[in-house]
């Protein structure tokens, strides 16, 4: 029972991590990025050639993904995503469908369609036995880990300059720049953030969710459903949001295994009824 | 009659005429049964892609409704059929056909209510939701449908007890071409009729439409739910012309390319389904031949395309062709002429052609 939850958590904890840069390209920007699980992949992949192939230490392999995956993002958002950004909903969803399209085939052909695994260091594997509760040692280090990460989060996005332009663009972009603020900066910047943890999350979770080139279209929803259940006013939903939705989706899967992911797709469509703004959105969102 | 009733009921029939670009279009698609007999296989194929594409823009192109789960409708129609066949309760192509429109259309009218509800973007995940929801059960329940191993054992009788399908595909596409062009034929009456006009103003702006007296809600339930019933037609033709039924007719992909379909097509005039199918189909067929494993990604490209040249730069060419089959309002000439007295008496120069441009 508790290792479920246990899993459950660090399970979340991933998602939140995979699924905050949406969270704000989608919560806040109003931006539909399906191609969000593109760069987990991305980073994930990177991790298999770096420690795998090349034989890096795992710790630097899941450091470099983080960059490289920011990197790819800070590329595609300059280049491409910033014509799209005014463009409507329907335009978005094409935009974003055809390159994970793209990014699925482009993978398969480079790295074939078989599932890969990341070589995790011995000293990560094996279990913590306290309280009669069985702890993965790598599943806790995720929870560390994104623990750290969420709080970074949190404190860069309401203590830091950054963090205040960021929200002052978000707010209303004309105030923004009429204030000096460089908004297509600031959100280039964020994209890239938000990418470089997904791909931070795609290397972390390579082991836990595994890894094929269909990652991107197996793990939209889960991505879209953490945003649209958590809401974008903040990014404390959708951590309660992934939380939730982790022990919901291993909880499920662990008692009834029969019923599968449909608990999960019935309780969005139902919060996405019941609250069309996310289960956490503030009264006065926008 | 008073002088405007005459004028609005004589806009919808003009409305109503037949082109004579739709008469060659239906008159060529007549053709290809005879002329192109060795294709009938893909032109099956195109023909559902056709019906299917048709439905989508039955609620995108003319009430605004963006639909990422259409596949839902489609292959809830495509096992219902499958299964009503395979137990024998309905063999006979034609009824089971008109079963499963109406199936899939009882389920569209279910849904329909989640659909109205909030922004695009909810729409977006709530029709997403309910495809996976929809795909997540057939996997689950794989003692009733076959599961990933698709539904075996489908038996299709001849179509009205006396054509029965052939290896060739002669029979099916002659069929799926009947079909289509019947359900084509409602689909114009409904979109042509002042309940269509009042769609597209309620596509345009909901607020308006609201205020102008239009049940906004009402529309879109209805519209939606005659969607899902031509996509449930579509998915039971690809059953009966295959005679099998797999996990795929309800994917996403399936939805996402029916997107594209419709997107080079153009919307909002029913025959952009119809060409994007051809279109998709042709471009499918030569894409797998050229990469039979990545064609996903040329596809993937072509939809990236398309958005950063621009959609409108890009189907451009369909907007020309809208007008010329479906005439627009403030083309009426009456009206025309009544907007340049009007303009005359106001001493302002030429109105009519900067208004009926301005959308």
């Amino acid at each position: 029972m508790l290792t479920v939850l246990f899993d459950g958590i660090s399970y979340g904890m991933l998602l939140f991590v995979l699924a905050v840069g949406l969270a704000v390209t989608l919560g806040l920007m109003n931006f539909v990025n399906l191609a969000h699980g593109s760069f987990a992949m991305a980073g994930g992949y990177i991790t298999v050639i770096l420690v795998n192939r090349i034989g890096f230490p795992f710790a630097v392999g899941v450091v470099l993904a983080f960059f490289a995956a920011a990197a790819l993002g800070a590329l595609f958002e300059r280049t491409l995503y910033v014509r799209v950004y005014e463009k409507n909903p329907l335009d978005q969803v094409l935009f974003t469908i055809g390159l994970v399209f793209m990014s699925v085939a482009a993978v398969d052909y480079v790295m074939g369609s078989s599932q890969q695994f990341v070589q995790i260091p011995s000293a990560l594997q094996g279990q913590f036995h306290v309280f009669g509760i069985g702890m993965g040692k790598y599943r806790l280090l995720i929870i560390v880990i994104c623990g750290l990460i969420t709080l970074g989060l949190q404190l860069a996005l309401t203590r830091t300059r950054f963090g205040s332009r960021l929200r002052a663009a978000v707010d209303d972009q004309r105030v923004a720049r009429g204030l000096g603020i460089n908004v297509g900066a600031t959100f280039g910047i964020t994209f890239a953030i938000g990418s470089g943890l997904a791909g931070l999350g795609g290397a972390l979770g390579a082991e836990i969710l595994g890894l094929d080139p269909i990652f991107p279209l197996r793990y939209m929803i889960y991505f879209l459903i953490v945003v649209t259940v958590g809401g974008g006013s903040s990014i404390i939903g959708p951590f309660f949001a992934s939380i939730l939705l982790g022990i919901g989706d291993v909880a499920g899967k662990y008692y009834v295994p029969t019923l599968g992911a449909f608990v999960i797709y019935t309780i969005m469509i139902v919060v996405l009824i019941w609250r069309p703004l996310g289960l956490f959105a503030r009264a006065a969102s926008r | 009659m008073t002088q405007l009733e005459e004028e609005v009921a004589g806009f919808f029939v003009r409305r109503g005429r037949w082109s004579p670009l739709e008469i060659a279009f239906w008159i060529l698609a007549l053709a290809s049964i005879w002329l192109l007999p060795s294709e009938h296989l893909i032109l099956t194929e195109t023909a559902i892609l056709a019906l299917f594409a048709l439905s989508l823009d039955l609620i995108l192109g003319f009430a605004g409704i963006i639909s990422l789960g259409h596949a839902a409708f489609f292959g809830f129609g495509a096992y219902f059929t499958g299964l009503v066949a395979k137990y024998g309760i309905v063999n006979e192509p034609v009824l089971a056909l008109l079963l499963a429109g109406l199936a899939a259309a009882a389920l569209g009218f279910a849904t329909s209510f989640l659909v109205l509800r909030g922004s695009d973007l909810t729409r977006i995940m709530v029709t997403l939701g309910i495809a996976l929801v929809l795909y997540e059960l057939a996997n689950r329940y794989d003692n009733i449908t076959g599961g990933a191993n698709g539904l075996q054992g489908v038996d299709i009788h001849p179509i009205l007890g006396r054509f029965s399908f052939d290896l060739y595909g002669h029979t099916a596409y002659a069929y799926c071409l009947v079909v289509l062009f019947l359900l084509f034929l409602l689909a114009r009456r409904i979109v042509r009729s002042p309940f269509g006009l009042s769609l597209v103003a309620l596509k345009d702006n909901p607020l308006r439409a609201e205020a102008v007296g239009i049940p906004v809600n009402a529309r879109m339930v209805a519209i939606y739910t005659i969607a899902a019933g031509y996509a449930g037609v579509a998915g039971a033709l690809l059953t009966q012309t295959t005679a099998f039924c797999s996990l795929d007719v309800l994917s996403f992909e399936r939805s996402a390319d029916l997107l594209l379909v419709l997107i080079i097509g153009g919307t909002g005039y029913l025959y952009g389904g119809l060409i994007g199918a051809v279109i998709f189909k042709f471009m499918q067929d030569w894409l797998a031949n050229l990469t039979p494993q990545y064609w996903q990604f040329w596809i993937g490209l072509v939809l990236v395309l398309i958005v950063l040249v621009g959609r409108e730069r890009v189907t451009g060419w369909t907007r020309s062709l809208h007008h010329m089959i479906f005439p627009r309002l403030l083309a009426m000439p009456e009206s025309r002429k009544k907007r340049r007295e009007i303009a005359a008496r106001r001493g302002i120069g030429r109105v009519g052609g900067a208004a009926s441009d301005g959308h």
